[in-house]
């Protein structure tokens, strides 16, 4: 199993654990602000800056998770209609008379657990591929919200809390949302890098045969980072209706590919066992910035979809290439 | 060993190789047979012909994804070509009937571009299928969009009318379109070296490429095909239609469909097993399960719900083969 750091030859000194991936994406994102900067002087204002971050953030927590997903050598694809079922279970708890508002963002992310326990399930102990798996659950999350909603946008609204998280500046002028973001980003690296937990993930990305011949709960692993990937998904839809103030039908959609390009575009192999959340986040700003230029040229939609799938497929050209035989 | 032994032990290996395709042919066929007997106008030449078109359209769209899965691959971006050829057989297919031959030869040929390129960034670009046909997906749909900024279209009727019609109202025309894509296409395909080495590769890339076989281009030709029959699916949706829309869920929901309807025609998403004629009755067995849906009154806000479980519990049918695991460690790879 060749790493990215012995592909390309090891960098040197302190610069010794970053992969060129993530230097590549850094790269990526300084050319963008530059190219971003050059259009528009408001483009590099502290203030535009921290409404990006604060945009990618959603974009982040979900990014997480698909993170987790990813390192073990799977996908997660139901990450639309979770990211909706989030927004709209946590709207619809708070608008519930008999429930206490502070409910509702447990209740929703409880939701999200619950439908990631269903997907790791199917892929640990099933052995269904989590590509079909994934996709399937969707469906029925998809189903089950339009039963709930009767096919109609929700009449409920965000709680304030939730309206704080998402949208308010509470400490040092940071978004709120940056701060989650940076929260569970936190989590995420002392249990990928500090716990037993962690270095399982990346060994089941390798070689899965060989963590269960060393005694290594691979099922129970993998049910984990499903649960916490459908977590992740469902939170980020409370956010998402937090901003917005409600959830909507397929609030959801415009994030499936973001998530996946972000996490692939910082460093991690879709084929698991390899990369560095620092390179995800390089990612999910990446991601960001990207859709942020392409709205601000004012390029009609067709166009911005066009641009945006060729230059994810350049950037991927350029570093994130597979072996030539896949054995 | 007898003649007749020998024979019996043919049909027995035929019948195990074949049980995935065969499933979903009696999956199909009872289910229709209950659709036709619960349907108030019965096999009328209308009902056949109207489930035939439904049928006909996924199944061409999941033709087009078996081909990538064959060799271990995914194309998430059949759906996307599926709108964007509809999009654009929608201003094209219009006019004398020599402008409507070149309008069809022009969307095939657009669909034929899609896969190059899909072909072209999945083997040569060795980029990971799913993100790569994700992101050119997406280029697609932004395509569609500029085609066709608003639904509508301008559609020779005669044209369409005879691509959705029966054959002396008996045999439904998009079931002709289907055998012939089958016989013209597939077939051909199949016996043919890269068709072959296509098998080869989904069982193990590194056992075929050490063996000389044309990794490469077998996996390129596939996803050019892919590209082929899902025009094929937008031209006949253009025809049913008589419009084209850009419409994204659309393409989504057709894409995650035609996975499904590869999974239930006997096809390992792992690739080097299965074909195109599982895909076909698979395809079928799922749009008569929406049919049944419908004929047995279930509330429409629920059906995406009941679809979704059926989903659900097709894809995980396959996990009966964990019984026959006899040691634990070949469960992992």
């Amino acid at each position: 199993m060749s790493t990215a750091g012995a592909r390309f030859g090891r960098l040197a000194g302190p610069f010794r654990r970053i992969d060129r991936a993530l230097l590549a994406a850094i790269g990526c994102i300084v050319v963008l602000l530059i190219a971003g900067a050059l259009y528009d002087r408001n483009f590099l204002s502290p203030d535009y800056l921290l409404q990006q971050l604060q945009v990618a953030s959603f974009l982040g927590v979900i990014a997480t998770g698909v993170m987790l997903v990813v390192l073990l050598g799977h996908i997660d694809l139901s990450i639309p209609w979770v990211v909706t079922l989030g927004g709209m279970m946590s709207t619809a708890a708070a608008g519930h008379a008999g429930l206490a508002g502070s409910l509702a963002i447990p209740f929703a992310v409880a939701c999200g657990l619950g439908i990631g326990i269903v997907n790791g399930i199917g892929v640990a102990y099933l052995r269904v591929p989590s590509m079909i798996f994934t996709l399937a659950t969707n469906a029925i999350a998809q189903g089950l919200m339009i039963v709930h909603t009767s096919g109609f946008a929700p009449e409920d609204h965000a709680t304030p809390t939730m309206h704080l998280l998402a949208v308010e500046r509470s400490i040092l002028g940071i978004p709120n949302a940056v701060w989650v973001w940076a929260a569970l980003g936190a989590g995420a690296v002392v249990l990928l890098r500090r716990t037993p937990f962690g270095r399982r993930v990346y060994a089941i990305g390798n070689s899965e045969r060989a963590v269960f011949l060393s005694r290594g709960n691979v099922r129970r692993v993998v049910v984990a980072c499903f649960a916490i990937a459908g977590a992740c998904s469902a939170f980020a839809g409370v956010l998402l209706a937090g901003y917005s103030t409600k959830a909507y039908q397929a609030m959801g959609d415009p994030y499936v590919l973001p998530a996946i390009a972000a996490v692939v575009l910082g460093g991690t192999s879709i084929l698991g066992g390899r990369g560095s959340y620092l390179g995800t986040v390089a990612g999910v700003v990446l991601v960001t910035l990207l859709q942020s230029i392409l709205s601000i040229v004012q390029m009609p939609e067709a166009g911005r979809q066009v641009i945006y799938g060729a230059v994810i497929i350049v950037m991927l050209l350029v570093y994130g290439r597979g072996p030539k035989v896949v054995s | 060993m007898t003649a007749a032994r020998l024979r019996s032990q043919d049909f027995r290996y035929w019948l195990a190789s074949h049980r995935g395709p065969l499933f979903a042919a009696a999956l199909f066929v009872a289910m229709f047979a209950l659709f036709v007997t619960k349907h108030p106008a019965g096999a009328s030449a209308n009902v056949l012909n109207t489930a035939a078109n439904k049928g006909a359209l996924l199944a061409f769209v999941a033709m087009a994804q078996t081909l990538p899965v064959l060799t271990g691959g995914l194309d998430l971006s059949v759906g996307s070509v599926f709108v964007m050829t509809n999009c654009l057989a929608s201003t094209l297919i219009a006019g004398t009937p020599g402008q409507v031959a070149l309008g069809v030869a022009i969307v095939l040929a657009s669909g034929l571009v899609c896969g190059v390129l899909n072909g072209l960034v999945v083997v040569f670009g060795r980029l990971q299928p799913i993100i790569a046909t994700l992101a050119t997906g997406a280029m697609y749909g932004g395509v569609a969009l500029w085609l066709r900024p608003a639904p509508g279209g301008d559609v020779n009727e005669d044209f369409a009318d005879f691509m959705t019609g029966s054959l002396h109202d008996v045999v439904p025309f998009s079931i002709v379109v289907l055998a012939g894509a089958v016989v013209v296409i597939w077939l051909p395909y199949r016996r043919s070296v890269l068709g072959r080495a296509a098998y080869a590769v989904g069982s193990s890339e590194q056992a075929a490429y050490m063996s000389g076989v044309p990794v490469a281009r077998a996996k390129f030709l596939a996803y050019v095909l892919a590209g082929l029959f899902a025009a094929i699916a937008g031209l006949l949706l253009t025809c049913l239609t008589y419009s084209g829309e850009a419409n994204a869920l659309l393409g989504g929901s057709y894409t995650l469909n035609s996975i499904a309807a590869v999974v239930v025609g006997g096809t390992s998403l792992y690739g080097g097993s299965g074909g195109a004629i599982g895909t076909i009755f698979g395809a079928f067995a799922l749009r008569t399960i929406g049919d049944l849906l419908f004929v047995f009154d279930i509330d429409p806000l629920s059906q995406p719900l009941f679809l979704g479980v059926v989903l659900l519990i097709a894809v995980s049918l396959g996990s009966f083969r964990l019984l026959k695991v006899k040691k634990r460690v070949d469960l992992y790879r």
